[in-house]
């Protein structure tokens, strides 16, 4: 199952019904085809390029300069740790050594049973709250060595299902927009023209010309009375 | 990088190094500064393709106004009172800085590398660079060079990450397959899982690659820039004629590559002219005279070959002897054939086109465009011809510049969809047949469907054609399955339009000037008639009425009314459309073959004399838009081959008569005096082998429609479409190692829509038959060809595709059918 | 109502004394919901701009002196006005991508109040006459991106966005985008070629000014999403009100986060050019002080990118000119303060690894000098460097960045601060930005490096 689902092709596109141009969506794509499998795979990225209208080394080009996509399998649940320099005057190092070592791998890998991957990670803005972790993008803030280990006690016993969706999920809201509150895409291709609401400037344009006529009249009539 | 402006004469003032510079509008400070001669260096700049600014080796220091800062010189464009200096203290930090960072990951294993000598990273690490890397780290390792496709290897390590490749691939050729992938340290040039870069443009990569990251398989380890020697020449693979460097070592060549003409080619060069060398090196080559003796063809000497052939053809009647092909040869050559034929024989029995190409009054008679002229920015192209991204590589990039960067619009009247058809604005499919009512609708305007396509898409391609700016007709035969009469006719409506053009899309190579040279029947040297050429009065023997085209010669050498067959170059019983009629006359009459290769068509022969390839012999090419430029000797011929003029002049002798032609120069003397078009042409440009060539002027009368229709088809028959494709079985692509198994085989193509009453499965085997014969083929769908039309390509050497078609006929209706049905 | 405490639910945030612009619903459980916004005057500045022209709202921003908060602290007013006349379609881009190593306040206005974002779009839409809203919110923030995504859904459900908002001719979508993690993705030009589908790699500036050519070659108005936050404020109480608060060149309030060494490390609304860093750090409004009242060694005044200043400089106000003749920049309000305990090397170290690791590859000397220079700083914090490592490290960064780099350090050895920005040999500041850590962090502290390099005593060589 790399390719989309049914289900996830009517999101698809649905997702590429909102940009001007296809190619737009590859991003919004990818995270949907991690969703659906825990990671990118080849199929998926191959399904999106031909969606998306672009080659498929288009895709894996922009797929592999982001971070967040995986093109292989991690755990289930994906461990970032900050380590940058907020994090690290706080102890996100400590904090990711402590990690290391309880779940016995080093970060950048996967535990054997394949639940946890473990990131070393930059800023994740929540500086003020070092050191900070996020679980498959749920955040921990200043989180101690204890508060870890009872994280990850919660995860294993499925205590934190509810909050913390599988690797893949970010968003268990999605936009819609209702078709009749619907704006429009607007393309380079299509729009020329100035939005309806501009016009409202006219009479205001209007109103300074007139202005910035008469006063130059009035100071044309001074600059003679002053001759 | 559009070039809307109307020429201007006016300049930029610009201070190079101290020094003010008139710089041109618009232009690139690095471009400027070298025409100022001020080399920058530079790597991911490349003329021909849009700045990127990434490896950052041309930063300068610029004053725009606002004091001196470092830019990059390759992104900056020439301002008035703009001045530069290239070479202070921070410049050269800058660029000392830039190579330092470019070496550091470099392996510097020049010794063993391809670029070895050739390599700007080289030059440029000698001249600007520090001494030593202060790099003591381990460097970025990667797998070994990699095949990223059939012809080119990638070795990441060496990649500088210039952007070149990938750009030319995207921007250039379209075709976007290799990309960068990863970010930032390890960012890497690399391909799709499984996807390999097969694009017909993928060698350009080798070419503008400034280091050895990219390589190509013909040429890996051949040589050492140092040990090669070069000639500029121009390709005769294609009739684009692109020029090339041919570069050799002890007498063989090993390499081409594109030489930026700038009315021609730019540079670029399709992968099959580029690899085409390969073929003229293969130890199949014919290396001396071969003569039938019972069902072998065996060696003889020049002597003996040359007397018997002589005698044999001064001892028939002149009308029952032929000369087919001569496309492959120079113009040179294919004038002394001509005199052979028409001055010495007297038949006018002599064709260059075999059966696929148009009438020479189409070519030569309609106002003909140049390639710059069918690229004006702005201005529209009706393709009416083949697929110029299978059959003539180098105009297709240009063609597809035209329409993504400048603005050109191109209305697409062919019987599939093109290469060019994703940049197209108009796509008008006619069915096979009823393209010249398609071309009259879209002159006139209709109210109804004409040829299966609605009246709304031709009034919308009709408006494009009424902005009143130049329209070019790129005309040929899309298909061999119709008839040359038809897209003649479908021409002469066309040629209605006001201000139009047209650009001829033949594909054999310089069929061309086979054509200026008269070797087409009813025609002399110099774009004239029987009756009005001026050899008429200087050959004693020249015909007075019109003689066979290579159809009527082949019906009339297979019914016995016909008895010699001279092929030139041509293997008609591969590659004339009706390959059975081809192989019954070939069977019928004596046949000499003057060739590189024995072929299909040397199974039939009765003496085979062995010819000189291109850049074994002096010459010149005219390319499609009657461009002469020089084809350059670089090394011998193969064991006692020779140039075929030589043999044209040989036979002549042994025939009784004499060419008077002893050397090139006094066949252009000769050619001068019986061609009123060539006579202005000023020769220096062939013998100081001017780049850019100069383009013969003079048309013939214009053609006149011969109102051919096609048989109606019944609702059960589909249009035969037979088209040409990049790769196919051809002899010169069979004989080159690294393009031989390119081509893919034949699949038939048809509408979804078509496809679904058949009642069989994509993939499926079917059997598609004609009046004249059947083939089973897999069938697939495809939205790229019309409704009612079936689409195969020509001479993909599995099938014979050639069997359905019968010569002469103006389309041809097929049935497809479920196999055993 | 100020209660000058954490408050619960906004992590982080302070709700200190003090004027409250951007952030007066934090301290309400439920601000990001519709409901709220509605019940404290949401969408009011939305109907106030729409009772004007458009070209009236834009005067209005003009003339609040709105400073960008994406890091460049540029006009937005003046911004707007760059703009091509009569090009059409117009986009806006909202940079949501905050990832600045030391910046935390995107964040919290995304989470928590994501219809004063939206508002602030709608308005700037409809100022400009921008006929589509792209809000580009960091990848890896999952809540912020379903807070917008249902705040969305609620707008268009009343009505408040999209088709004909509230009954008029005003028409613009608002489309929720999210990235997948790449730093130089919150530079402009990188953040319009991601929005395209790309790699995030900046473009060239001239010719791609986003205002002039932009997403799709169009003109394209990118703003920092605390930029536009302001808006609905502007609108509903002047700018003249507004420009009562901060001082003349740097009106109205920022969100300060300020982490690292301090008692109290948070988020705080106040007012910028009249409080100082030491304000900041020291006040009982803010900070309350260095952790166990330690001594400030150093502090980066504004995000990862960001020249350090040191004790010296605390007295400097927050506000743009001053710090940037001083040798830095207030950049995206992102302090982080550093104590007595703190090991420069290990400090630059970490940052520099941060540029390295988040270069994007398109320039020659960022992509291979940020990683050269991590190389070389961490054999030398293991304990492997080389004599002449140290001179090196800086002839690297003279290479990504030649001459004298801006900085406060230089003051330590008598030469005057250079101002803010440095030269560059590179596309966009990022790679530059790797410069800051170690011209800073040797410069003022070159002993500790010294200390960490082996001294070789030399091999004794017996005269033969
Ligand atoms: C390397 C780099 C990273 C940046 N990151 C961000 C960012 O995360 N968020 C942001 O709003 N601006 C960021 N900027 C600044 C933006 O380029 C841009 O100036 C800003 O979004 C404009 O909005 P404003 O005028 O409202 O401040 C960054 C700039 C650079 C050079
Ligand atoms: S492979 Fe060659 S052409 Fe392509 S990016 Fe690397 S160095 Fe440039
Ligand atoms: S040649 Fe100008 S940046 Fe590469």
């Amino acid at each position: 199952m790399a390719r989309f689902t049914p289900e996830n092709l009517v999101l698809a596109q649905e997702i590429l019904s909102r940009y001007p141009r296809k190619k737009s969506a590859v991003i919004p794509l990818l995270h949907l085809a991690q969703e659906q499998d825990g990671y990118v795979t080849n199929d998926a990225m191959a399904n999106i390029a031909e969606l998306a209208e672009v080659t498929a080394a288009e895709v894996i080009g922009t797929c592999t300069f982001y971070e967040m996509f995986k093109t292989h399998p991690v755990g289930k649940y994906v461990i970032n740790v900050c380590t940058n320099i907020s994090c690290q005057l706080l102890g996100g190092e400590e904090l990711l050594e402590h990690l290391e070592e309880t779940l016995e791998i080093r970060s950048g890998s996967t535990t054997a049973d394949g639940l946890f991957t473990i990131e070393d990670y930059e800023c994740l803005a929540a500086c003020t709250e070092a050191p900070c972790m996020q679980v498959n993008y749920r955040y921990f803030h200043r989180i101690s060595n204890d508060e870890v280990d009872e994280v990850i006690a919660d995860l294993r016993s499925g205590k934190l299902a509810d909050t913390i969706p599988d690797h893949g999920t970010l968003q268990r809201v999605r936009q819609t927009i209702p078709a009749d509150k619907l704006a429009g895409v607007h393309a380079p291709e299509t729009v020329v023209d100035a939005p309806a609401w501009m016009s409202r400037n006219e009479p205001v344009l209007a109103a300074r010309a007139a202005a910035e006529a008469a006063a130059k009249a009035a100071e044309a009539v001074e600059e003679k009375k002053a001759d | 990088m559009t070039d809307t402006q109307p020429e201007t004469e006016t300049t930029v003032t610009i201070t190079v190094d101290g020094q003010e510079f008139a710089a041109r509008p618009g232009e690139l400070l690095i471009d400027a500064c070298e025409r100022a001669g001020t080399y920058i260096p530079r790597f991911c700049y490349h003329s021909r393709m849009k700045p990127v600014g990434m490896c950052r080796m041309c930063l300068v220091e610029v004053d725009t106004g606002r004091g001196m800062a470092l830019q990059p010189s390759c992104m900056i464009p020439v301002g008035e009172g703009m001045a530069v200096d290239t070479q202070s203290e921070l410049t050269k930090k800058a660029q000392d800085g830039v190579l330092e960072f470019l070496l550091i990951n470099h392996p510097l294993d020049c010794p063993v590398c391809d670029k070895g000598g050739e390599c700007p990273l080289q030059d440029q690490t000698m001249s600007y660079g520090p001494g030593e890397s202060r790099f003591v780290e381990e460097k970025r390792h990667y797998e070994k060079p990699i095949p990223i496709s059939d012809t080119v290897y990638l070795d990441r390590e060496r990649c500088i990450l210039c952007d070149r490749c990938t750009r030319f691939a995207k921007d250039v050729a379209g075709d976007p397959l290799i990309h960068f992938q990863d970010r930032g340290n390890q960012t890497q040039v690399n391909t799709f899982p499984d996807e390999p870069f097969s694009s017909y443009f993928s060698g350009n990569t080798v070419q503008i690659c400034p280091v050895g990251a990219l390589t190509a398989k013909p040429y890996r380890f051949k040589a050492r820039p140092w040990d090669l020697e070069e000639v500029e020449s121009t390709s005769v693979s294609d009739a684009v004629g692109s020029r090339i460097t041919v570069q050799s070592s002890r007498n063989q060549v090993l390499r081409y590559m594109g030489v930026d003409s700038d009315p021609v080619n730019w540079g670029w060069l399709s992968d099959k002219e580029r690899f085409s060398f390969e073929a003229f090196n293969n130890e199949d080559r014919v290396t001396e005279p071969l003569a039938r003796t019972g069902d072998e063809l065996l060696p003889t000497s020049w002597g003996t070959a040359l007397s018997a052939v002589g005698e044999l053809l001064k001892t028939t009647d002149p009308s029952r002897i032929g000369f087919i092909g001569g496309s492959r040869l120079t113009n040179e050559s294919q004038y002394a054939f001509v005199k052979l034929a028409k001055g010495v024989l007297g038949t006018d029995n002599v064709d260059a086109q075999l059966g696929d190409g148009l009438p020479a009054e189409v070519i030569l008679g309609l106002p003909r465009a140049t390639i710059d002229q069918a690229c004006t920015p702005g201005g529209t192209v009706i393709l009416l011809g083949p697929d110029p991204k299978e059959t003539l590589g180098a105009l297709f990039l240009r063609l597809r510049h035209a329409a993504v960067e400048d603005g050109a619009t191109i209305i697409e009247l062919t019987p599939h969809r093109s290469g060019l058809g994703q940049y197209a604005k108009h796509h008008l499919y006619p069915l096979a047949g009823s393209t010249a009512a398609l071309a009259a609708a879209l002159v006139n305007g209709t109210d109804d469907e004409v040829a299966g396509v609605s009246a709304a898409t031709i009034s919308a391609a009709r408006t494009a054609l009424q902005d009143g700016g130049p329209v070019t007709v790129i005309v040929g035969r899309a298909s061999v399955a119709e008839g040359a009469a038809a897209i003649a006719d479908a021409a002469v409506a066309l040629s209605a339009l006001p201000n139009v053009r047209f650009l001829s899309a033949l594909h054999r190579s310089n069929v061309h000037g086979a054509l200026d040279m008269g070797m087409s029947p009813g025609l002399l040297p110099g774009r004239t008639t029987l009756s009005d050429g001026a050899a008429a009065s200087a050959w004693t023997a020249a015909p007075t009425s019109p003689g066979k085209s290579t159809a009527e010669m082949l019906t009339a050498a297979a019914n016995g009314s016909l008895d010699v067959l001279v092929l030139l170059g041509a293997d008609p019983a591969a590659d004339f459309p009706d390959t059975g009629l081809a192989a019954k006359a070939l069977e019928s009459a004596t046949v000499i073959a003057v060739d590189l290769f024995e072929n299909t068509s040397s199974a039939y022969a009765d003496v085979v004399l062995p010819a000189a390839a291109p850049h074994e012999a002096e010459g010149s090419f005219t390319n499609l838009e009657g461009r002469i430029s020089k084809v350059s000797q670089k090394v011998t011929p193969p064991g006692i081959a020779r140039a075929d003029w030589m043999i044209a002049a040989e036979l002549a002798l042994h025939a009784g008569g004499d060419l008077g032609l002893e050397s090139i120069d006094d066949i252009w003397t000769d050619i001068a005096s019986v061609s009123a078009v060539h006579a202005s042409i000023d020769m220096a440009v062939l013998s100081n082998n001017v780049r850019d060539g100069i383009v013969v002027d003079g048309t013939m009368a214009m053609p006149t429609a011969s109102g051919v229709t096609a048989a109606a088809n019944d609702a059960y028959s589909y249009r035969l479409v037979v088209s040409r494709q990049m790769y196919d079985a051809g002899t010169i692509l069979a004989k080159s190692p690294s393009s031989a198994n390119l081509h893919t085989g034949t699949t038939l193509r048809l509408h979804p829509l078509d496809f679904e009453k058949l009642g069989v499965a994509a993939g499926e085997t079917v059997s598609l038959s004609s009046a004249t014969g059947s083939i089973d083929v897999p069938v697939e769908a495809s939205t790229d060809v019309p409704r009612g039309a079936a689409v195969v390509p020509a001479n993909q050497g599995d099938v014979n595709v050639g069997q359905l078609i019968a010569a002469g006929d103006v389309a041809t209706n097929v049935r497809v059918e479920r196999q055993g049905a | 109502m100020a209660t000058n405490a954490y408050v619960p639910h906004a992590a982080g945030y302070v709700d200190n004394e003090g004027p409250k612009i951007v952030s007066s619903r934090f301290v309400h459980e439920d601000s990001y919901t519709l409901e709220r916004s509605l019940a404290t005057g949401g969408y009011e500045g939305l109907k106030r701009a729409l009772t004007k022209a458009p070209i009236e709202v834009h005067d209005e921003v003009r003339s609040a002196v709105l400073l960008g908060r994406g890091g460049a602290g540029f006009p937005a007013g003046i911004k707007w006005g760059f703009c091509p006349p009569g090009k059409w379609p117009m986009y806006l881009v909202v940079n949501g991508d905050e990832s600045e190593p030391g910046t935390y306040k995107d964040r919290l206005l995304m989470e928590c109040d994501p219809h004063q974002l939206i508002e602030g779009c709608l308005i700037a839409c409809y100022a400009l006459g921008l006929s589509q809203c792209f809000l580009y919110v960091r990848g890896e923030m999952a809540l912020a991106q379903e807070r917008i995504a249902a705040a969305l859904n609620e707008a268009y459900e009343a009505n408040l966005v999209g088709k004909n908002i509230l009954g008029t001719d005003f028409s613009v979508d608002v489309v929720l985008h999210w990235g997948a993690g790449a730093y130089i993705v919150g530079e402009e030009t990188a953040l319009i070629e991601s929005l395209e589908g790309e790699r995030g790699m900046p473009r060239l500036k001239p010719p791609f000014f986003p205002a002039a050519i932009g997403l799709y070659g169009q003109p394209t108005i990118v703003n920092n999403v605390e930029t536009l936050a302001n808006l609905p404020w502007i609108m509903v109480n002047g700018a003249e009100e507004y420009k009562k608060f901060g001082s003349e060149t740097s009106p109205g309030t920022r969100l300060f986060a300020i982490s690292g060494h301090v008692k109290r490390p948070g988020v705080y609304e106040t007012e910028q050019g009249v409080t100082t860093f030491s304000d900041l750090i020291y006040g009982d409004n803010f900070c309350q002080g260095m952790r166990g009242d330690d001594e400030l060694k150093m502090f980066i005044p504004g995000g990862a990118s960001a020249p350090w200043f040191f004790p010296e400089q605390v007295d400097l106000p927050l506000e743009a000119r001053p710090v940037g003749a001083a040798g830095s920049m207030l950049g995206s309000g992102a302090i982080v303060i550093m104590d007595a305990s703190t090991d420069a090397v290990k400090a630059c170290l970490r940052v520099v690894r941060f540029f390295a690791r988040e270069s994007c590859g398109k320039c020659t000397p960022c992509r291979e000098g940020t990683t050269w220079e991590e190389t070389v700083l961490r054999r030398i914090y293991d304990g492997h460097g080389r004599p002449g490592d140290v001179e090196m490290l800086l002839d690297i960064a003279d290479n990504i960045s030649p001459g004298p780099y801006p900085g406060a350090a230089w003051e330590a050895e008598g030469l005057e601060a250079i101002p803010f920005p440095p030269k560059q040999t590179t596309i966009c500041p990022l790679g530059p930005s790797s410069v800051a850590p170690i011209t800073s962090a040797v410069r003022r502290f070159r002993h500790e490096f010294d200390a960490k390099i082996p001294q070789r005593t030399s091999i004794p060589v017996t005269a033969s």
